[in-house]
């Protein structure tokens, strides 16, 4: 009974910390790469998937898509022509699905859902929990 | 303080629009222009470039970003004279000269069409990776496209890509920080 009346008070404290405290994310970037040989296993017959069909990002926390071409040739990556050792950097700020053509897809649609900045309070805690590793908190960048 | 402002200064004012990094040479092209000259960047080497792709005919995305790039470019005031729309199309069969030139002069007499043969055009479509697919429909075809605008700076690198569903503002600040660099 003691240990469970001493115990709750730092529980409470931990769990209003991580309800309400600003998110920080180590980078905003969401990277994706097209790495060397890309086009030559292409080339050979093999499928090379690098984009999902569906990217998800967060405002405030992960709201820059990243794409690089460390290839020797032109890609289409995602929305645009890429150069070869050439990066592209596309942030958002609205929150929103965003549709690009994309020839890279069988579909020929690629996705971005950029979801809200998780609001303090219950919606916070629970990307807290599901994204914990993302946070500033626990990495070098932060200090 | 000091420190702060310095590492504000050393940095490059960030763009609303995707950025590309190092820019490259926007790939030339040489199609037939709206305004009854040949179409090539080089004729606008000095200006910013918004590079767009679509087709006269195109219901809903075009006339929207014909009319936010007009928008923008009233915003520019003065300096609008440094900013270039150029609006290239998808739909060789119906968009001659004439045709493109009487539907973007409904938006901005200034913009500039560029139409040409089917393999002239998506040969500049393969270089900026547009995407153009043709369905069939009751009042003749449409075409799903690519709806992106690219921003070329005055030194003809291409150094942005803007998605669509931004307004006018956003074009015409990063219009503005191009002009700068």
């Amino acid at each position: 009974m003691r240990v469970a009346v001493v115990a709750v008070p730092p529980l409470l404290a931990v769990l209003a910390l991580a309800a309400f405290a600003p998110i920080r994310a180590a980078s905003r970037d969401e990277p994706f790469e097209i790495p060397k040989g890309t086009w030559a296993r292409r080339m050979a017959g093999n499928k090379v998937e690098i984009l999902p069909q569906t990217i998800r990002l967060t405002l405030g926390v992960h709201d820059v898509l990243l794409l690089r071409n460390l290839d020797d040739v032109p890609q289409v990556f995602g929305p645009t022509v890429i150069m070869p050792g050439q990066s592209f950097r596309l942030p958002f700020e609205v929150a929103s699905t965003y549709g690009f053509a994309c020839t890279a897809h069988a579909s020929g649609q690629m996705n971005v859902v950029v979801d809200p900045n998780p609001e303090p309070g219950w919606e916070r805690l629970r990307w807290r929990a599901a994204h914990w590793a993302e946070e500033s908190w626990w990495t070098k960048e932060a200090q | 303080m000091l420190a702060a402002t310095a590492a504000g200064a050393a940095e490059a004012p960030a763009l609303k629009a995707g950025v590309f990094t190092p820019p490259h040479p926007a790939p030339e092209f040489s199609l037939a222009g709206s305004d009854g000259a040949p179409l090539t960047l080089a004729r606008f080497h000095g200006k910013v470039v918004a590079l767009a792709f679509g087709y006269s005919h195109c219901a809903d995305v075009c006339p929207v970003t014909l009319a936010t790039l007009a928008q923008a470019r009233r915003q520019l005031g003065a300096r609008a004279a440094g900013f270039q729309v150029v609006y290239i199309t998808v739909d060789p069969e119906r968009d001659g000269a004439a045709q493109l030139k009487a539907w973007l002069t409904a938006f901005d007499p200034s913009f500039v069409g560029g139409t040409g043969g089917a393999q002239a055009l998506a040969a500049v479509d393969k270089l900026y990776g547009i995407s153009v697919r043709k369905m069939a429909s009751a009042n003749g075809p449409l075409f799903g496209h690519s709806s992106s605008v690219y921003l070329i700076d005055g030194e003809g690198r291409l150094r942005a890509m803007m998605p669509y569903g931004h307004v006018a503002e956003d074009y015409a600040h990063d219009v503005r920080l191009l002009m700068q660099q």
